[in-house]
């Protein structure tokens, strides 16, 4: 380090403090990008509905499950509720966090599975993705909702195990939290969208 | 990909520290940013030729239509459509994308900011081992059963939806995928661009005091992030069309073509300026340094590149005005089109101004800089008379939009580059270039390519239609006095290509024999000058810098030195 500049400072500067945790800003870009994925799946759903030519749900498709779905829409929500109890109780105590966020990952499977269940009975009665433009954009849309519920719920049971031996740092609490509560926030949307 | 964000968070500084790394550990399994840095711009370089010597070929056709191309043969109609969309998609997202953003951003970001590498190192590891897949798997799609896609960039449907229409059932899918991956190597590496340079500035460097050319790096990624999700989502329906029998593009069956011009446009235009503001930041700094002068209303350069940014999502639709777009549709974006070229003008005005009586020094990086100027004053003026739906009911689809926005991306991607590279080469490998070559090399390809192009606006004007393969079957097209400037373009071309042996020459001989540079060859006042050239690991030694104050502060009255390093205690 002999050719360092002349110029450079001699002591050590102090470690820059900064304002928001790294991960969150790089899960709050992430975010974005999602959004506008959605965004562009949802306008052309939107499009194609107002293109159509006759009543919407095309009275030839199946129909949506409208309730049992909305029911499994409070059940996402209360997982997303869940969560939030969960860094309450983190920021006080970090064991305490356990139970709302196990809480928060099994009604996010029980969401998934429900979903599960609703499609295979779907595709019985013949909704599927060539069965025309409502099917197509069904499986899409929900289709990639339901990726990200699947991949976020990986994630929530890695920090689980991480929270378990108290190894879960808080700024990675803070991303996860972000990505979920896009999970969570983003389905009534697509439920008013998709299913109405 | 979603699960590398939260999950990144131990920092993968496990390399910094120990210097005996084996070939593959430093070469290919680096996460050093500088390293990562080469690779992006050595393998956009590669594309590069890979994407010139398409459009050789395809030039070759239309200058000489039936001839045996050198080096390639005869160019069906197949293989040329397939050429003339590799060609526009490998330049866009092969070439300048990765060595606008990737290799300058991932070079200059840590540098600049005065920190030891980017947040997350191994994000950005992962970001150029998928941004190589996807390279290899578009140059794939040459050697599967059809070939090549062929359907233009812009990839319309249906011709791109139905393999009966494009004839190439595995090309076209290959082709949707690759570009995919693309956009998931600059996702990573957008998140690490952004939050670094939130999060690692060195102590005292402000939000003002950030380099303009890292603010535009910035910004781009935010743009790119911002407007790709659209095109992700048409992608995804695309590739259903391709292959799962899905009609999301198909009129005849509920679905509707328009949507994909809707979503890939959306994209399209911001995607312009996405590549657009890296080598604006570019010849900022290096004018700022060859005229030894402050940048000219530094403020306003950042509102304004904000501005053109929040612009840049409100414009899409002037690519679509004879698509059936309503013409009260047409008229609003015909007003946002024009309304966007005012921040543009704006900003070549601020920088004339900054030549203003500056102490200008013609060095090779400047001459590309002013070039830069110049040339892409030509593409932006050019823009408005598209813009103007009207006129582009004529214009659309003919040279005249061809050569436009070929002003506008030569200057950036080409241009630009260079005037990056021939600036920052002596901080990346040590050594200075050979000015005499570097200047040779200048007007080789600045002259020809005017030569190229401007032939184009009056073929253009003249009717002359894009995306067709040989003219003489086109009475009206066929005539002696088009054909011959076809074939001017087509030498002009030849002559520049000619000309990039020189760059390559001067590149590895000033690589092997080059003068030694100094520390801080140009006396500029940013960080990355401010430390051994190259910089060792960790950029800055054990002493991190501490900045004082702005990056332009040159000619301060009652300095002896006309330069003022940012990290210089007064
Ligand atoms: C920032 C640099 C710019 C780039 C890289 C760029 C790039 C492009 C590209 C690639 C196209 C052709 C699309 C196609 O394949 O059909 C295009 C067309 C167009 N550009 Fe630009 N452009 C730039 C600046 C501008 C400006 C400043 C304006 C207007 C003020 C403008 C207005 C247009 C219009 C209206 C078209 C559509 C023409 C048509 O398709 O008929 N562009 N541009
Ligand atoms: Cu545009």
């Amino acid at each position: 380090m002999s050719s360092m500049a002349p110029t450079l400072h001699v002591v050590p500067p102090p470690t820059r403090q900064p304002v928001i945790e790294s991960q969150v800003i790089g899960t709050l870009v992430f975010i974005v990008t999602e959004i506008m994925t959605f965004a562009g799946l949802i306008s052309g759903l939107v499009i194609v509905k107002a293109n159509h030519l006759g009543p919407w749900p095309p009275p030839d498709q199946p129909r949506l499950p409208i309730e049992a779905t909305g029911f499994n829409t409070l059940v996402l929500l209360a997982s997303g509720v869940a969560l939030f109890q969960a860094w309450r109780a983190f920021k006080r105590k970090p064991l305490d966090a356990k139970k709302p966020f196990a809480l928060a990952i099994g009604l996010g499977l029980f969401f998934v599975v429900f979903q599960g269940f609703e499609w295979v009975r779907l595709i019985g009665e013949g909704l599927t993705l060539t069965s025309g433009a409502l099917g197509a954009f069904f499986y899409l849309i929900v289709g990639a909702h339901a990726l990200h519920a699947v991949v976020a719920i990986v994630l929530l049971c890695v920090f689980y195990r991480r929270l378990t031996r108290l190894e879960l740092k808080p700024g990675t609490f803070l991303g996860a939290q972000m990505f979920w509560y896009f999970v969570v926030g983003l389905w009534p949307i697509l439920y008013v969208q998709v299913y109405l | 990909m979603a699960e590398s964000v939260p999950a990144a968070d131990v920092h993968a500084h496990d390399d910094h520290g120990h210097h005996e790394q084996s070939f593959a550990s430093k070469y290919l399994f680096s996460t050093d940013h500088k390293m990562i840095a080469m690779q992006y711009m050595f393998t956009g370089m590669a594309m590069a030729l890979i994407g010139g010597f398409f459009a050789y070929a395809f030039r070759m056709q239309l200058a000489f239509p039936g001839m045996d191309v050198p080096f390639w043969g005869q160019v069906s109609a197949a293989e040329y459509n397939a050429l003339v969309t590799n060609h526009g998609t490998i330049m866009i997202f092969w070439v300048a994308m990765p060595v606008l953003i990737a290799a300058f951003g991932n070079y200059l970001i840590p540098l600049m900011c005065g920190c030891d590498d980017m947040v997350f190192p191994r994000l950005n590891r992962l970001s150029y081992q998928i941004f190589l897949l996807s390279a290899v798997v578009l140059i794939a799609s040459f050697f599967v059963e059809g070939g090549a896609f062929g359907g233009a960039w812009t990839a319309y449907p249906p011709l791109s939806a139905k393999a009966e229409y494009s004839l190439t059932p595995l090309g076209s899918t290959i082709w949707v995928i690759a570009v995919a991956l693309e956009f998931v190597a600059f996702l990573l590496g957008g998140i690490n661009f952004v939050t670094t340079a939130m999060n690692s500035r060195a102590e005292g460097m402000g939000m003002y005091d950030i380099p303009v050319v890292i603010w535009m790096i910035v910004i781009a990624s935010i743009l790119f992030m911002a407007s790709v999700g659209p095109l992700i989502a048409g992608a995804v329906m695309l590739v259903f069309d391709q292959t799962l029998g899905t009609n999301f593009f198909d009129p005849d069956r509920g679905g509707d073509p328009i949507l994909w011009q809707h979503l890939f446009w959306f994209f399209g235009h911001p995607e312009v300026y996405v590549v657009l503001l890296p080598a604006l930041g570019i010849t900022a700094d290096i004018m700022a340094t060859f005229s030894r002068k402050k940048i000219f209303a530094y403020k306003t350069v950042l509102y304004t590149t904000f501005a053109t940014g929040v612009l840049s999502f409100m414009v899409w639709a002037h690519h679509q005005f004879i698509a059936g777009v309503d013409p009260r549709m047409a008229h609003v974006f015909t007003i946002t089109t024009l309304l966007i070229s005012i921040p543009i003008a704006e900003l070549c005005f601020v920088y004339i101004a900054t030549l203003y009586k500056g102490s200008i020094t013609l060095s090779t990086p400047m001459l590309w800089a002013l070039a830069f100027l110049g040339e892409f004053l030509i593409g932006g003026v050019t823009g408005i008379f598209l813009g103007a739906s009207g006129a582009d009911v004529y214009f659309h689809d003919t040279y005249f939009v061809l050569a436009h926005f070929h002003y506008t991306f030569f200057p950036i991607a080409i241009i630009g580059t260079f005037a990056g590279v021939t600036y920052w080469f002596p901080k990346m490998f040590g050594r200075m270039m050979n000015e005499t070559l570097g200047k040779i090399h200048f007007w080789g390809t600045v002259i020809p390519f005017n030569c190229i192009f401007i032939p184009l606006f009056f073929l253009g004007m003249g009717g002359q239609h894009r995306r067709i393969y040989n003219y003489e079957n086109f009475p009206e097209l066929a005539g002696q006095g088009m054909q011959d400037i076809r074939i001017f373009a087509t030498v002009s071309l030849l002559v520049m290509l000619a000309f990039q042996v020189v760059f390559f020459i001067n590149f590895i001989m000033s690589l092997r024999s080059g003068k030694k540079a100094p520390n801080n060859p140009w006396r500029a006042n940013t960080l990355e000058w401010q430390t051994p050239s190259p910089p060792p690991h960790g950029n800055f030694g054990s002493e991190m810098p501490k900045v004082y104050r702005g990056p332009y502060e040159y000619g301060t009255p009652g300095r002896e030195e006309d330069f003022w390093p940012q990290n210089a205690p007064s």
